[in-house]
Parts: structure tokens; C-alpha cells; sequence
């Protein structure tokens, strides 16, 4: 169960901009074991789509340098060649976006796109078609035969999203990567592709890589979590870890900002100011100018990540951590 | 006794559709259709439903920016069908609305102060006490007065949701519909804007409308929760008796599809809504509900249920409701008999 099967050994993505580089991502390291489900968790802007980007390597290509090391399966996907790495997408890693609409062609049947991954294994076409219908099947599809010769734009979102998991599961990957894939569909169908996630997971064994912005997801299906800020992984934990006993102060004042309550139990904690800019290479800890805890030497020094128990890491200062409950 | 301030009584709106070219045959799309429902003064009323329920289209009959075709809403004892140039000009300066994506409805060649000022002027305030009454109501969404300058594009998404919430005030409005203000946001930024919203809620007895599909933000900010499905309002109650109690099966499978935002509650939902809704355009018969409902009878694919009253300010439309149903809504189902 433990086995780990994509470990991130300090990554660093920086993007080329006018005047100098943007860090969009610093110093990140965790790693995802086989089976789980883990997700990376920030606001708009803090690189979390970054990372999973970069792991596939689709960023636009010569204008990122990405640093440090992306071991998945004991091979360092930075270090690859663009050949050893398409045997990887699709095949061992998979991806799912947050508009389905956006990665399918709106010319082909859903079902022949589907059929076109499988086919790259070099399986006959009647078998491939049969494997198609079987994978719609698994996704809960209704109607499974008549919509895999449906186009596109015959389907709702919900149902688009679905023709992509299976797209990504036809080929048995050990990761499915999911950047935001609840984020355009209505919370009833969110709880659907929810649970059908999970129920695939402890089916197929993939681990998963949800990235997202909704803390309601993360409640909902994540084992570990990572929360980022600003470009730096501030804290990663247990789900139990983060919810019950946040360390680092950005994510304890969100789970404070989260609505969880009414308002006549009073009104929600906010966190004042914005996020500095990232192009400068200033030392300090990035979250420093808006923590409330804040001493002179976060300004100055970064801080490490710090473990404080056997799956909890912090990346802050303060001993103790904060409690603002 | 609360006092009305919006009444809507079976306010429908149908949109046209022509199909074929030599035949023509006209369909509809009942985008809202027989909705009745009272918003109290000082209320704060959440509108929820999945999308293409007429959460929005109910919003703009409410503005008066599209004309209903059936039904009518009172607003301030004024009927605004009948309603003269004057009162319905009088109408504009007392309902305002902030929508979702703050940086589409800002004018980018405009500076705050000009976006703000505008309403006013268009009213025919002179420009000098305008420009007064912009500063003003920048304070008023917390924000520093040497934005009144700045142009959208040198603002952060939460700062122009406040650009778009103080605009909206400008007028001194009794009524604000927010169509999903806080979506395009982040959590920070999500939570200074709801305090906002209550802030100046409580300040000037403001009643709001919210539009979301967010259940969490609607428990936070609201009294009362109306639960729209294809068009008709299915429940209408307080909010807490809608979140902790909810009756109509359809607002059961909302609940319960809402994530908790705490991982110890997780998989306690056993009951998660098959399929998905239907089409405005081929709408069942009886209750829009029934083909997605575990419940259903043959009498809910006949009969579309009325409006049962569980309390005075608890109303569901759904048949297996009527045993509890202490009254039914007479304003309604004029005709029935019970």
C-alpha cells in the first residue's frame, strides 16, 4: 500500500517574462503513493496547474526552466527524452482538464476518440471497440452503446467528463491526473464524477492527482493534501491533518474563511491583503506580508519545510504553529 | 408582521422556438414557469438551482429587463406591468444588481469613479455631487479613494466585485439581486465579500437577492432558500429548515450532493440524484421532477403538485408532502378543493 509511486524532489518552474522570470513554482517537493488520492489545493494563481503541467511536460515549451526532479516509477521525467516521455502520457499517466469540451474533437464520435488510445496498443479494432463500450459502461454511462457513437456536442457536461475518464482508463494508467474536473459542472453531477473517481480508484488501483481550488472536494475524496500559496507547498498532511489541525497560518485562516456555518454564528475570518509579486527573487517567506504571526526574520529568511509528525509538513517558522480557532 | 417587498405571483416566461421552414410549429421554453413567491423587506433570499433552472431568467423578470409573459410582480405595492413611465424610472433607482464576472461589467475605458458616477448621472444628479457620492459609497465597500482613478484593468477580481457592489449602492437601492457574486472568487476573497454584503445588509436594511449554486455561501448569507428545478420553484422556506429538513426530494438530493467541508462527515451521503435534468423544451408532464425522483407515483407523472404549506414560511411542491401539509397555498391552487 505505501509504495510510492511519483515523488517531486524540489521542483521549481520559472516562466520568462518581460522583466526577468516569474517563480510560479518553488522548491516543491511531495510524493504521491500508489492507490491514493491526492490533492493539491490553492487559489487562482498559486501554481498548482503549474505542477501538474510539468510533470507531463505541456508547458509551452521554451519559455519555462523547470529545476529539480519528478520521479515517477524510479525514472526522472524532467531528465527524459520527448520520446521516453510519450510512451508515459496517456499510457502511465493520465490527464483530464477542467473543460472536456476543450480535449475532444467535435468531429469524431466520442467513441471513436476513445477507441484511438486504445488502439495504440496495437489491439484490433473489433476488440478495441468492444473495450470502448466496456469502459463507458465503468464510467456509469447510460445508454453506453448508443452514446459512444454520439459527437461531442450531443452530450452534457457531465456526460463529456465521463467520456474523458474513460478515455484515460481505456489505457489503464498507474496516475490519472485531474486538473479542476468538477469545476464546469452543477454540484449534483459533481458528487456523480466524485463518486465514480473514488469507486474507479479503489477499482482500477490509480492513484489520483486532483488538483482544485474547492475545499469541499478535498473534504470529499482526498487522502493527502497539499496546500499551496504563492508559488511554495506550505503544508502537506493527511486530509484529517490539514482539517483538524492546520499548522501554517494561510491555511489556517482559510479553513476559517471556508462559509461552514451560518451567520448568525458569526461572520467568516478574511485574510487582508494580496499576493506579492513573484518575479523578484526576494528571500522570505511569501506568505510573510500578509500573516498576522509574522516575525522580522520571515521577511528575511525562507523557511524550511518542517515535519512535525509522520505525515504532517509545515513550512513555517513558528514552533508551535497557529491556531486561530 | 413582515412587510412585502417583492410579491411574484405566477410569473412565467416563455421563449419562442420555431421549428421546420414550411411547416412551422412553434415550442417553448419555459424558461420560468408559475412561480409565486414573496421577499420580505429586509430579507436575504437565496435562489438555488442546477444551471438552466431559470435561476436567471426569474432574476432579469424581477429587474424588469425582460417583460414576463404571464403572472405579475409587485414591487413596493406597485404593479410594474401597469406601472407608469415615472414609477417604473422610480422602480430603476431602487433595484440594483452585481453580477457574476466583475471585470465583463465594467467598462475598461472608464475610471472607477466614472463607472460609479454613471447610474447617477443617467438619474440626473448634478455631476459635482455625483462625484461626492462615489468617494462615499467607495468607503462604504471598504476601499481606498485613490482606486477612484484607477481603470478595471489595474484591479484584483475582488477588488472589481467591490467596484461593481459600490456602483450598485450608488443609487441608494432597497433591493439588490447578486447573480452569483462570489463565484469567479477565492476563498479569501469570497469571504471579505460576504462580509461585505452582510455588513451593508444590516447597515441599511438592504434586502438581497443571491443567485448561486454554491449551497455553502447560500447557508451562510441567507434567511430563506428558494430551490428552483426546470422553471418552477419546488421549496421555499427558512434556511434552516430547508438545509437540515429538506422535503422535497429534489432539494434532498441538493443537499446531499453539496460537498461538506469537513472530511469526518465525508460518505455519509447515501442518497446521490441519478441522471440529469431534462430539457426546458420537452418538459414531462406533472411534476418536472418525477423522471429523476425515487419517490415517484403514478400520480406525479399526471398531476403537477400545488404548493403545500409545512409552516407559514415553509412551502414544497411535492405530492408525498401533502399528509404533513398543515395548509396549501391558496394563491396557488385558487381552485382546490382542500
Amino acid at each position: 500500500m505505501n509504495e510510492e509511486l511519483l515523488r517531486i524532489d524540489n521542483l521549481s518552474v520559472d516562466y520568462k517574462v518581460r522583466d526577468g522570470f516569474l517563480s510560479a513554482v518553488k522548491n516543491a517537493s511531495f510524493e504521491i503513493r500508489k492507490k491514493e488520492i491526492f490533492a493539491i489545493v490553492g487559489e487562482s494563481g498559486c501554481g498548482k496547474s503549474t505542477i501538474a503541467h510539468s510533470i507531463l511536460r505541456l508547458l509551452p515549451e521554451h519559455n519555462e526552466i523547470i529545476k529539480g526532479q519528478i520521479m515517477f516509477k524510479g525514472k526522472d521525467l524532467n531528465q527524459a527524452t520527448e520520446k521516453e516521455l510519450e510512451a508515459v502520457r496517456g499510457k502511465q499517466i493520465g490527464m483530464i482538464f477542467q473543460n472536456p469540451l476543450d480535449s475532444l474533437n467535435p468531429v469524431y464520435t466520442t467513441g471513436k476518440q476513445v477507441e484511438e488510445g486504445i488502439l495504440i496498443d496495437k489491439i484490433p479494432r473489433e476488440e478495441a471497440w468492444n473495450r470502448v463500450i466496456e469502459m463507458y459502461k465503468d464510467v456509469k454511462m447510460p445508454d453506453a452503446e448508443r452514446r459512444a457513437k454520439s459527437y461531442p456536442h450531443e452530450l452534457s457536461g457531465g456526460m463529456r467528463q465521463r467520456v474523458m475518464i474513460a478515455m484515460m482508463l481505456a489505457r489503464d494508467p498507474n496516475l490519472l491526473i485531474a486538473d479542476e474536473p468538477t469545476t464546469a459542472l452543477d454540484v449534483t453531477i459533481e458528487a456523480q464524477i466524485l463518486r465514480l473517481i473514488k469507486q474507479l480508484r479503489d477499482e482500477y488501483g490509480t492513484a489520483v492527482m486532483l488538483i482544485t481550488h474547492n475545499f469541499g472536494l478535498v473534504a470529499e475524496i482526498a487522502d493527502y493534501v497539499a496546500v499551496m500559496y504563492a508559488g511554495m507547498i506550505v503544508e502537506t498532511g493527511t486530509v484529517y491533518d490539514i482539517f483538524d489541525h492546520p499548522m501554517h497560518p494561510y491555511s489556517s485562516l482559510l479553513m476559517k474563511a471556508l462559509p461552514r456555518m451560518t451567520k448568525k454564528e458569526g461572520r467568516l475570518t478574511t485574510i487582508d491583503g494580496s499576493v506579492p509579486r513573484l518575479t523578484s527573487d526576494k528571500p522570505g517567506c511569501r506568505f510573510a506580508n500578509r500573516c498576522p504571526f509574522a516575525k522580522e526574520r520571515c521577511f528575511n529568511e525562507d523557511p524550511d519545510i518542517r515535519k512535525i509528525s509522520e505525515t504532517h509538513n509545515v513550512r513555517c517558522f513558528l514552533e508551535k504553529g497557529v491556531d486561530v480557532r | 408582521m413582515k412587510e412585502a417587498q417583492i410579491e411574484l405571483t405566477h410569473v412565467k416566461k416563455y421563449f419562442e422556438i420555431t421549428k421546420g421552414i414550411i411547416k412551422q410549429k412553434k415550442t417553448y421554453v419555459k424558461a420560468v414557469d408559475d412561480v409565486t413567491m414573496t421577499i420580505n423587506k429586509g430579507e436575504i433570499v437565496g435562489l438555488v438551482g442546477e444551471s438552466g433552472s431559470g435561476k436567471t431568467t426569474l432574476a432579469r423578470v424581477i429587474l424588469n429587463l425582460t417583460k414576463p409573459t404571464g403572472g405579475t410582480v409587485i414591487f413596493d405595492h406597485v404593479d410594474l406591468s401597469k406601472a407608469t413611465k415615472q414609477e417604473k424610472k422610480e422602480f430603476h433607482t431602487k433595484v440594483s444588481v452585481v453580477f457574476q464576472d466583475p471585470a465583463s461589467n465594467l467598462n475598461p475605458r472608464e475610471t472607477v469613479q466614472s463607472s460609479i458616477m454613471r447610474p447617477l448621472v443617467i438619474h440626473g444628479v448634478p455631476k459635482a455631487e455625483a462625484r461626492e457620492k462615489a468617494k462615499e459609497t467607495l468607503d462604504m465597500v471598504k476601499m481606498d479613494q485613490r482606486y477612484l482613478n484607477s481603470y478595471p484593468h489595474q484591479l484584483s477580481g475582488g477588488q472589481l466585485q467591490r467596484i461593481a457592489i459600490a456602483r450598485a449602492l450608488a443609487m441608494n437601492p432597497k433591493i439588490m439581486i447578486l447573480d452569483e457574486p462570489t463565484s469567479a472568487l477565492d476563498v479569501s476573497v469570497q469571504a471579505q465579500i460576504l462580509n461585505l454584503l452582510l455588513d451593508l445588509q444590516e447597515k441599511f436594511n438592504l434586502t438581497y437577492l443571491v443567485i448561486t449554486h454554491d449551497l455553502n455561501v447560500i447557508r451562510y448569507i441567507s434567511d430563506k432558500i428558494a430551490v428552483m428545478y426546470l422553471g418552477r420553484l419546488v421549496e421555499f422556506g427558512p434556511t434552516e429548515e430547508v438545509t437540515q429538513n429538506p422535503k422535497h426530494p429534489y432539494t434532498q438530493g441538493l443537499m446531499a450532493a453539496a460537498p461538506i467541508l469537513d472530511p469526518h462527515l465525508r460518505g455519509r451521503k447515501e442518497y446521490i440524484m441519478k441522471g440529469e435534468p431534462g430539457s426546458l423544451v420537452n418538459l414531462p408532464e406533472g411534476c418536472h421532477f418525477h423522471p429523476r425522483c425515487p419517490f415517484a407515483t403514478d400520480r406525479c407523472k399526471t398531476t403537477a403538485p400545488g404548493g403545500y404549506l409545512l409552516s407559514d414560511e415553509h412551502k414544497v411542491a411535492c405530492h408525498l408532502c401533502e399528509q404533513e401539509a398543515v395548509g396549501i397555498d391558496r394563491e396557488v391552487f385558487p381552485d382546490s378543493t382542500k
